[in-house]
């Protein structure tokens, strides 16, 4: 595959990317695929009970509906053991991401500043969106050249992100604010916004760059097969970024 | 032992969707009158202690860390000896 541009300066080393499995996550095994067939890089699954992180470069927290979204979506994986390790692992500046499920994880965990409540509408939507990306200079979007809005699907029914006006104020300062629902051709109007969510918001990183969370799955937008790949942008910009 | 019994409000300036979706169905049921709908969580769960004092400590950690999100819920509770 066409990934010799992604090996470090370092000894040739392809990121290690980690899926933690939670009782009841179901975006682990695509996610594993897009990263694994797709994109070719090294990948394992970590189960939630256990509390090594395999030596893992880049952690992942995969959609799905752990334990069930009882009490609030994300409260109880939040407390799983390998959390323990995640929290202080992404404290230390280790990468984190953080995908729908596992972007109401990261909020529950309070990795990541707001929550998430239900979608305006109560529906459950699931459809192709675009996301304006509002800051390229993370790790995450860092080399993502030629487009400023990528076509990745939301799948939630609770992505309705919300915070004080505050806590915006501040993620605006420190350009936290990564993503946002858009037009195609990155309009951010309210009519692009499918749940409600505060100022469009669809992906938010940590002030320090190193914690993404984003309620759309990039993992089903990798696979040419399903005539959409811009989510493997967000991917390979992160695998490329962490290893030079 | 103490039978302990938690209200887990939103609070007010957090949209309720399901609030606000079940005041559309007072609607249709011409109850004209039925404002600001809320929906919120009622728990109940014992604590194994005769100790009253450590018994509401426990359960005020068990409220802030797992049942309430401190960020956008409130909660308050009642303690009955059984």
């Amino acid at each position: 595959m066409m990934l010799s541009e992604t090996k470090s300066a370092s000894g040739g080393k392809l990121p290690k990317f980690g899926v933690v499995v939670f009782p009841g996550s179901n975006c682990d095994h695509d996610t594993y695929y897009a990263l694994r067939k797709i994109l070719g890089f090294e990948v394992v699954f970590l189960w939630h009970k256990q509390s090594a992180l395999d030596n893992c470069d880049v952690i992942i927290l995969p959609g799905g509906f752990s334990y069930g979204d009882y009490l609030r979506t994300g409260a109880i994986s939040r407390f799983s053991p390998i959390m323990k390790e995640v929290i202080s692992f992404a404290n230390k500046g280790g990468y984190v991401l953080g995908i729908c499920n596992g972007f109401q994880i990261l909020l529950e965990a309070g990795l990541l500043p707001g929550v998430m409540i239900r979608n305006e509408s109560l529906n459950f939507v699931c459809k192709d969106v675009y996301l304006k990306i509002e800051n390229k200079n993370t790790v995450f979007t860092r080399g993502i050249k030629d487009k400023d809005t990528l076509k990745i699907p939301i799948a939630h029914g609770e992505g309705n992100y919300f915070t004080d006006d505050d806590t915006l104020q501040r993620m605006e300062d420190n350009q936290q604010i990564v993503f946002r629902y858009s037009s195609n051709n990155g309009s951010t109007s309210n009519t692009f916004n499918p749940n409600g969510s505060v100022m469009n918001i669809a992906g938010i990183i940590n002030k320090k760059g190193n914690i993404l969370g984003m309620m759309p799955h990039p993992e089903r937008s990798t696979d040419p097969v399903l005539g959409k790949t811009d989510g493997s942008l967000i991917l390979k910009a992160l695998a490329n970024n962490i290893l030079n | 032992m103490f039978r302990v019994k938690v209200l887990i409000k939103r609070r007010k300036t957090i949209l309720d969707p399901q609030g606000k979706a079940v005041e559309i169905g007072a609607k249709h049921l011409r109850l004209n009158n039925i404002k600001n709908t809320r929906i919120d969580k009622y728990i109940e769960f014992d604590v194994d202690t005769k100790n009253k004092k450590a018994a509401e400590e426990e359960v005020n950690d068990y409220c802030k860390k797992l049942l309430a999100n401190p960020i956008m819920e409130d909660y308050e509770f009642t303690l009955e000896e059984v």
